[in-house]
């Protein structure tokens, strides 16, 4: 690997690294510092990358290794992870979709799609970096840096099932946040009752 | 090509988002997609989760900015 394609790779993938390493670190300052020493270890451990073409999940890794060494550094884990893969089975099954959707609507009336418009970038960012970090750290990686399972896998050190039952835990976490900001932040439609059909006859039936 | 299997909503909803992720294995992949084109109620849920996807994916982005890009240049000469 010589140093211009190593440069070449690493700034077309900077703004990738910085939006993954803002999601983990949750400010600027510190995202810049863990992406300039994730640049800094994947020179040194260059050699190490067996195929060019896994340049991307082999640098994710070393990112993703950094923060989490840095977190254990600063014994900074918050204390809700420590039990974080018993934690939240109930979220899991949480659906965002249910929530908004309203079938009895028109046709031509959409609150799913109204909701997708108005949420805001930040929304999204403030829902992310609520999850613990254990569920935080599999929804960058997946959701934002679209990587396979069983790269995430590799990276986190734990089993492809262990990956899957995290996402699906951490989606619902992060789709419940969502909801409640949607609903503090008048993101929603109230829920408009079916029209009611009375069955009983009315003064003007009765002859 | 064997037939593709019929499955209801409750199973498509339940593989939804691995469908999604592109990790099912090729005769489940093909069930979901198939339960999808039938049913207008899945199709909707689909649409939602693959754009609130892509809204996440976009968050993934952050612009560098010119004073960071050169502080990782400058980086990158010294090795």
């Amino acid at each position: 690997m010589d140093r211009e394609w190593f440069e070449g790779r690493v700034i077309g993938l900077l703004d990738e690294l910085l939006g993954a390493a803002l999601r983990l670190a949750k400010n600027r300052h510190d995202a810049e510092d863990l992406v300039a020493e994730t640049v800094t270890k994947a020179w040194a451990n260059r050699r190490s990358l067996k195929d060019a073409e896994r340049f991307r999940p082999w640098i994710f890794r070393i990112l993703t290794n950094a923060f989490l060494s840095e977190c254990r550094k600063r014994a900074a884990r918050p204390t809700a992870d420590v039990a974080v893969d018993d934690a939240g089975e109930t979220d899991a099954s949480f659906s965002l979709f249910e929530e908004l959707h309203q079938p009895f609507l028109l046709w031509w009336s959409n609150p799913e799609k109204e909701f997708l418009n108005k949420l805001l970038r930040e929304d999204l960012e403030r829902a992310v970096d609520a999850l613990p970090e254990t569920f935080r750290t599999v929804v960058v990686l997946a959701e934002l840096e679209g990587l396979a399972y069983g790269e995430i896998a590799g990276i986190l050190g734990v089993p492809v099932g262990t990956v899957r039952s995290r996402l699906a835990r951490a989606r619902g976490q992060l789709q419940k946040a969502l909801w409640v900001h949607a609903q503090e932040a008048g993101l929603t439609r109230p829920a408009r009752k079916p029209v009611e059909v009375s069955h009983e006859a009315s003064e003007d039936d009765r002859v | 090509m064997k037939p593709v299997k019929t499955i209801g909503c409750d199973e498509a909803l339940k593989h939804l988002l691995e469908y999604l992720d592109q990790e099912l294995g090729a005769a489940k992949h093909r069930e979901v997609e198939h339960h999808i084109e039938v049913c207008r109620s899945c199709f909707s849920r689909t649409e939602f989760e693959q754009r609130l996807k892509n809204r996440l994916r976009d968050a993934g982005r952050e612009s560098s900015g010119e004073s960071f890009e050169e502080r990782i240049k400058t980086l990158l000469r010294r090795f």
